[in-house]
């Protein structure tokens, strides 16, 4: 899995080309371009039944998908037809006017979408989501039992004293982890707790960054206090590597993705008693509860802007045979599904909670893409304890402002 | 040859030496001097499965007008090269004036992301260099002097480091130096210290990507002192040995002088690989402890949602300097050994 990672090709899958077609397309070519797991692959799988009878559906699922979706996009006649974007994808893409209104192609074959799942902007259809994703709480109830704890943390505070209770009763010497893998990941857990807080990433209508402030350093803090009950190796944790450990059992409270809970909960490549004894909830407040420390995402299906109306139109009927209530019935466990049909479950309930708790989603803002790298490359020195926090912070605010200069969005 | 036949010759050479470096360099240059327009923002209102709530969006069509105007971006000159992100000249000069002396100047000149893979660049550069040269020295004169019908698979197995793509071999070694690895786990008995981690702390974290180089590079330096040390002419050998020469100085005031030129060769080719260490970076996930000169162009390009070409290209040409500079002094050399070979 570690592998798939920073594997720099990816996998080209040609999906059946058999099946016979019975979407309602009669010609046209269908190609997504996607990333890489379970819940995507269904829904892949499932448009690829279209193929046949003059239409054909590719799919090219990678990992690196976002490296190359700007150079294929851009092309014209573009290489895909079809991105799988989410808040933050979606954003680079439209930054670049890549992708196309969706408006007409949903009033003429989007009937059974939820009003939920359209993400206009500026009133415009830009993307269809099928499934919500975010970072919430896994815990392992025996664990904190034998601890001498009865409820399931609801605040990082109550995380903080569990994990206390857990290493001084000597059952686990490091219980927490979050994905803190220097770069994206870190950037992420800084954006997660930050939201914690119910304080803006920016100041209102500029793009002027402004997380150097009190919350700010508390964010930091409250980061640094977890990461003394992880792994030394921390800075190294991501997703795969989370996921493996506490599947081996050496965690008992983890803030992972949700697209990891069914892959968790199923049992399989886990050590004895920990899938049964493990409980996904919504992810915890801190300090002022303002809302819970995580950020909402989605992900959907969006229309390259450089191709005929006939392949938008095929590729559109396609993606929605992909997520079809069918495909849901079928593939239930494997995401939060936001599509008609679909039924929660115990893999939901972290994602589910977190969403009925009022988290913030993840900021859908030209410039946030270049704060997460700042973030995710400047804060390690201060979860290392070789830089004050409000050091730490000065620099991410620099490191921004330059690159955000760069870019163009500041003067 | 003739300079007509001589052309001629070279001819195909020169141009695909045109098309696929000079000109991808000098676009890189065009490029590091270059910056996104100013981008035109609008705020409206986005929903979706969260709710709405007003943001600012690109105004693409407004945008599109400036860059088709002007495709490359817009102008800023040696700004990118000076900015914080790269040589980062005010803030060094106010580190200057603030700090309270050379380790406190330096520990924040070390904050600032380029002279940070600077430092450890040249670090890895001038460690693992020497290194090579000599393990690979030692190797070679320890494989020559075994019997035949082993040599051969010996060669094989010392090479083995070299076969394994670096991204591959890295990883193999970051999984076995895992706390829970068998490299890991030999060393925490070793020192007693379940706490030990390789990956953890920066200076830990340095010389494992250190060892690394120097496992990976060895086998290279082996292979072409191996080939060097055939051509050791055997009469001036036993000429030595009739003298009296133990066998330290056999190899001290023969076997090394002779190799000398390939030595050069080697250090040459080291210095240029080592000063663009690369995937040890990725493989080790070592970024939060230690980056170099092309993993910040790497990740400029490639680890974010945005791409920063300007940045790249900016860090490609200090790269491009730095490589000149470490090798001035090797050129140098070979000029002077040539001459005089010729006089």
């Amino acid at each position: 899995m570690f592998l798939k990672t920073i594997t720099f090709a990816g996998a080209f899958a040609l999906l059946g080309s058999t099946a016979i077609a019975n979407c309602g397309i009669s010609s046209g070519n269908v190609s997504i371009l996607s990333n890489d797991f379970p819940a995507i692959q269904a829904v892949t799988a499932e448009a690829a039944k279209c193929a046949g009878n003059g239409v054909t559906v590719e799919s090219n699922l990678t990992k690196d998908h976002k490296d190359i979706m700007v150079a294929a996009l851009t092309a014209n006649p573009s290489q895909y037809s079809s991105v799988i974007v989410s808040n933050s994808t979606l954003v680079t893409l439209m930054n670049d006017g890549l992708v196309q209104s969706l408006d007409d192609l949903v009033a003429k074959h989007g009937a059974g979408l939820n009003k939920s799942q359209l993400i206009t902007v500026d009133g415009k259809v830009m993307a269809v989501a099928f499934m919500a994703n975010a970072q919430h709480l896994f815990t392992r109830t025996d664990i904190l039992e034998k601890a001498g704890i009865k409820e399931i943390p609801g605040t990082y505070e109550d995380v903080l004293a569990a994990a206390e209770a857990i290493r001084s009763a000597g059952l686990m010497e490091y219980p927490v982890a979050l994905n803190t893998k220097a770069g994206w990941n870190l950037g992420e857990e800084f954006v997660n707790m930050y939201m914690g807080t119910g304080a803006e990433l920016f100041t209102s209508g500029t793009a002027e960054v402004s997380i150097n402030n009190d919350h700010g350093v508390a964010t930091l803090n409250m980061l640094k206090k977890l990461v003394a009950y992880s792994n030394p190796d921390f800075l190294t944790y991501d997703s795969n590597a989370t996921q493996a450990e506490w599947e081996a059992g050496n965690l008992a409270l983890a803030a992972m993705w949700g697209s990891r809970g069914g892959a968790v909960l199923d049992g399989e490549g886990s050590a004895d008693g920990v899938s049964s004894n493990t409980v996904l909830t919504a992810a915890p407040t801190w300090g002022n509860d303002a809302r819970p420390a995580s950020t909402l995402w989605w992900d959907g299906i969006g229309i390259s802007t450089n191709v005929s109306d006939a392949d938008a139109e095929a590729t559109f009927i396609a993606m929605m045979n992909g997520i079809s209530s069918d495909m849901v019935k079928a593939n239930n466990d494997a995401a939060v599904w936001l599509i008609e049909g679909y039924e929660a479950s115990a893999a939901s309930a972290g994602v589910a909670g977190t969403a009925a708790n009022g988290a913030a989603p993840y900021p859908m803002l030209p410039f946030m893409g270049t704060l997460h790298g700042a973030l995710g490359g400047e804060i390690s020195d201060f979860l290392q304890g070789t830089e004050s926090a409000e050091q730490a912070l000065a620099d991410v605010e620099a490191a921004y402002t330059t690159a955000a200069k760069e870019k163009g969005f500041l003067k | 040859m003739k300079n007509r036949t001589f052309f001629w010759f070279i001819l195909p050479s020169l141009i695909t030496m045109l098309l696929f470096i000079a000109l991808p360099i000098v676009s890189v240059v065009v490029q590091s001097l270059h910056i996104e327009h100013e981008a035109v923002l609008n705020e409206v209102e986005n929903c979706g499965p969260f709710g709405c709530k007003k943001e600012l969006v690109i105004d693409v069509e407004e945008t599109a007008k400036l860059k088709d105007d002007r495709p490359l971006g817009k102008f800023n000159g040696l700004g990118t090269y000076t900015n914080r992100n790269h040589l980062a000249f005010t803030e060094i000069r106010q580190a200057w004036q603030l700090s309270d002396g050379v380790a406190d100047f330096v520990s924040k000149s070390l904050n600032l992301p380029f002279y940070r893979a600077l430092a450890f660049t040249l670090t890895y550069t001038f460690v693992v260099t020497p290194l090579v040269l000599m393990f690979g020295f030692l190797i070679a004169l320890g494989v020559n002097s075994l019997p035949k019908y082993i040599k051969g698979p010996t060669i094989f197995v010392s090479l083995l480091p070299m076969i394994v793509t670096p991204l591959i071999g890295s990883l193999i070694l970051f999984w076995m130096i895992d706390a829970q690895g068998i490299i890991g786990s030999i060393l925490q008995q070793i020192f007693d210290d379940p706490n030990l981690s390789l990956k953890a702390s920066p200076l830990l974290t340095w010389i494992m990507l250190m060892v690394y180089g120097v496992w990976h590079s060895s086998p290279f330096a082996f292979i072409v002192f191996y080939a060097g040390l055939q051509t050791v002419p055997s009469d001036t050998i036993e000429a030595a040995m009739i003298d009296g020469a133990s066998r330290w100085e056999r190899t001290k005031y023969v076997v090394l002088p002779h190799l000398m030129p390939l030595t050069m060769f080697i250090l040459l080719i080291q210095l240029m690989d080592n000063f663009r260490v690369f995937e040890p970076i990725v493989g080790f996930s070592a970024q939060a402890n230690a980056t170099s000169l092309s993993w910040i162009i790497y990740n400029d390009i490639s680890n974010n949602e945005d791409q920063f070409f300007g940045s790249a290209g900016a860090t490609s040409v200090l790269t491009i300097i730095g490589v000149s500079i470490l090798l001035i002094p090797v050129l140098i050399r070979t000029w002077r050994d040539f001459n005089r070979k010729v006089v």
